[in-house]
C-alpha cells in the first residue's frame, strides 16, 4: 500500500533520515519505536509529506507523493493522522470537528463536478465528439446530513454522542484523543498514522485509546505507529521497526523483536525500557 | 466667562437656525464611511498580506508575492498619511486622468493605509495560532487556503480582536485629516459653523464630544463581539 524508498530528509545540515526502506501492506499494524531525536516522528511525518523530504520517495496511491507537482491533498484524505496533542479544532465544536472535513471536501468536489458540467455542456455544442457529464446523484444538503449521520455514529461508537456541541476545551486528554482519531477515521481513511498518540495523555487516559486503537486494528485498519508503549507494541502490531541514528535498524515480528533482538544498540534499548 | 453663554447661544443659532446640523450629520456619515469603509478595506488586505507572509517559501511564487508585500506595508508605513492623500487627490489620480471625489480618495488611502498596518497585527495573530491548528487541517486533505480561512484565521481573529479595535478608533480619529482633500468631514463641519460665527471655541469643544462620544461607543461593540467570540472559550 505504502512503499517507502530510500527516503532522506534533512533539516538544514542536520541529516535526520538517511535512506529508509520500507513496505506497508493492505492491514498491517507497523509499530515504530526508538530513542528520542532517532527520527522516528520525521518518518511518520514525511509519510503523509507533513515535512516534505529531502530526497527518496513514497509510491502511495500508484504515485510518488514526494514529487511536488503531486496534489498532495488528495493523497492525505486517504491517510489519516493522529498527533500527540490532539490539534483539535479550537473554533469548532465536536461534531463539526470529526464532520467538518469529509462535508467540506466532498461538497467542494460537488461544486467542482458541476462546474465542469456546464462548461462541457456548452463545449459540446460545438464538439464532434461528445463529452460525458459527471454523474451527480447528490446535494449539498444531503452530503451535510449524510456526513453528520456518520459523526455522530463515530461519536456513539466511543460513547461521546452527548459532547456532540461541547467545544474541545471542555473535554479530557482522553476524550480528545478519542476525537481525533475518529476524525481522521470519518474520511474513511487506507492509512491512519499515529504520532505518540498517548504521551500526552495521563496515565489514566492512555488505556481508553489504546482500546480504540486496539478495536481498530481488529477491524482491519492499517495503521503506523509511532509510540512509546512496549505493551501497545507487543499486544497489536504485527510488525515492529527500530529506528535509530535515521535508519531501520532492525524490524521483526514482535516475539522475536523483542524476545530475541539482533542489533546490540536495541539490545541496549530494550533492557532500560520496562515493558 | 461672561461671554461663554452668548457663545453657546451663537452656537446653537447657527447650528439649528442656520443649518449647521445638516452640515454635522454629512461630516459625521463622512467621518463613519471613511473610517468603517476602510477599515473593511484594510482587513481584507491586512488578511491577504498576513497570509502571504506566513506562507511556506519553497517555489518562488510565495517569494515573489512576499516581496511585494514587503514594500507595499514599507510604503505605507513609511509615509504620513496626508501626504498619502494628497499625493494620491493631486498627484496619481490627476496623472491617470482619473476624476475622483475627496470621499473616495479618503476611503482609498485609509483602507490602503490600514492594510498595511492591519496586516502585521493579523500576522502576530495568525502565528500566536499553535502550529498544529494548520498541520491538523492539512492531515484531514483540507487545502492551505481553506484550512486558513476555516480553522486558523477565526481563532487568530479573536486573538487579536482587542487590537483590531485600537486600530478603528485610531482610524476614526485620523479621518479628521481628510479636509486637506476637500472631503466634508466632522471637521469641516465645525470649521464652517465657527467661520460663520468668529467664534471657535465652543464648535470644537462640541467635536472633541462627539469624537469621544463616537470612540465609547466603538469600544463598547468590541467589548460585545469579544463576548460573543468566547463560546469556545472555557470562560463563558
Amino acid at each position: 500500500m505504502i512503499d517507502v524508498i530510500n527516503l532522506q530528509k534533512s533539516f538544514g545540515d542536520v541529516e535526520v533520515l538517511k535512506g529508509i526502506d520500507l513496505t506497508i501492506n493492505k492491514g498491517d499494524i507497523v509499530a515504530i519505536i526508538g530513542p528520542s531525536g532517532s527520527g522516528k516522528s520525521t518518518f511518520l511525518r514525511c509519510l503523509n509529506c507533513m515535512e516534505d523530504p529531502t530526497g527518496g520517495s513514497i509510491i502511495f496511491g500508484g504515485e510518488d507523493i514526494v514529487d511536488m507537482n503531486v496534489d498532495i491533498n488528495l493523497h492525505r484524505r486517504k491517510m489519516g493522522m493522529v498527533f500527540q496533542h490532539f490539534n483539535l479544532f479550537n473554533n469548532k465544536n465536536v461534531l463539526q470537528n470529526v464532520m467538518m472535513a469529509p462535508a467540506y471536501l466532498r461538497c467542494k468536489d460537488l461544486k467542482k463536478a458541476k462546474r465542469a458540467n456546464v462548461v462541457n455542456k456548452f463545449l459540446n455544442t460545438f464538439r464532434k465528439e461528445k463529452v460525458e457529464m459527471i454523474p451527480i446523484t447528490q446535494t449539498a444538503a444531503q452530503i451535510q446530513a449524510e456526513e453528520k449521520e456518520h459523526a455522530l455514529e463515530l461519536l456513539k461508537r466511543i460513547g461521546l454522542e452527548d459532547k456532540a456541541e461541547a467545544y474541545p476545551s471542555t473535554l479530557s486528554g482522553g476524550q480528545k484523543q478519542r476525537i481525533a482519531i475518529i476524525r481522521s477515521l470519518a474520511m474513511n481513511p487506507d492509512v491512519i498514522l499515529f504520532d505518540e498518540p498517548t504521551s500526552a495523555l495521563d496515565p489514566e487516559m492512555v488505556g481508553e485509546v489504546l482500546d480504540l486503537m486496539k478495536q481498530l486494528a481488529k477491524e482491519g485498519m492499517t495503521m503506523v505507529v509511532v509510540t512509546h508503549e512496549m505493551g501497545f507494541a507487543k499486544e497489536v502490531a504485527n510488525r515492529v521497526i527500530f529506528i535509530d541514528e535515521g535508519v531501520i535498524k532492525e524490524e521483526n515480528n514482535p516475539q522475536e523483536f523483542f524476545n530475541n533482538p539482533k542489533d546490540p544498540r536495541l539490545q541496549d534499548f530494550l533492557s532500560k525500557v520496562l515493558i | 466667562m461672561g461671554n461663554f453663554e452668548l457663545k453657546i447661544a451663537k452656537f446653537i443659532e447657527i447650528f439649528w437656525e442656520q443649518n449647521g446640523y445638516v452640515k454635522v450629520l454629512e461630516g459625521l456619515e463622512n467621518t463613519l464611511l471613511i473610517a468603517c469603509t476602510g477599515l473593511i478595506i484594510g482587513i481584507i488586505i491586512g488578511t491577504l498580506i498576513a497570509t502571504v507572509k506566513v506562507l511556506p517559501k519553497y517555489k518562488t511564487l510565495p517569494k515573489v508575492l512576499n516581496a511585494i508585500c514587503n514594500f507595499y506595508v514599507a510604503l505605507f508605513r513609511g509615509t504620513p498619511i496626508v501626504v498619502q492623500l494628497l499625493v494620491f487627490y493631486y498627484v496619481l489620480f490627476p496623472l491617470m486622468g482619473w476624476n475622483i471625489t475627496g470621499v473616495e480618495v479618503s476611503i482609498l488611502v485609509f483602507g490602503l493605509n490600514s492594510g498595511a498596518y492591519i496586516s502585521e497585527v493579523m500576522r502576530g495573530g495568525i502565528q500566536s495560532v499553535d502550529p498544529g491548528q494548520m498541520e491538523a487541517g492539512r492531515a484531514v486533505g483540507l487545502s492551505f487556503g481553506t484550512t486558513m480561512m476555516k480553522i486558523v484565521i477565526p481563532q487568530a481573529v479573536k486573538n487579536i480582536l482587542p487590537t483590531m479595535g485600537n486600530e478603528f478608533i485610531a482610524l476614526i480619529k485620523e479621518t479628521s485629516v481628510v479636509s486637506f482633500v476637500g472631503a466634508a468631514d466632522l471637521y469641516m463641519a465645525f470649521n464652517y459653523i465657527g467661520s460663520n460665527s468668529y467664534e471657535f471655541m465652543v464648535p470644537y469643544l462640541v467635536m472633541a464630544l462627539i469624537y469621544i462620544a463616537l470612540v465609547l461607543i466603538i469600544s463598547l461593540l468590541i467589548k460585545i463581539m469579544e463576548r460573543s467570540l468566547q463560546k469556545s472559550d472555557r470562560r463563558n
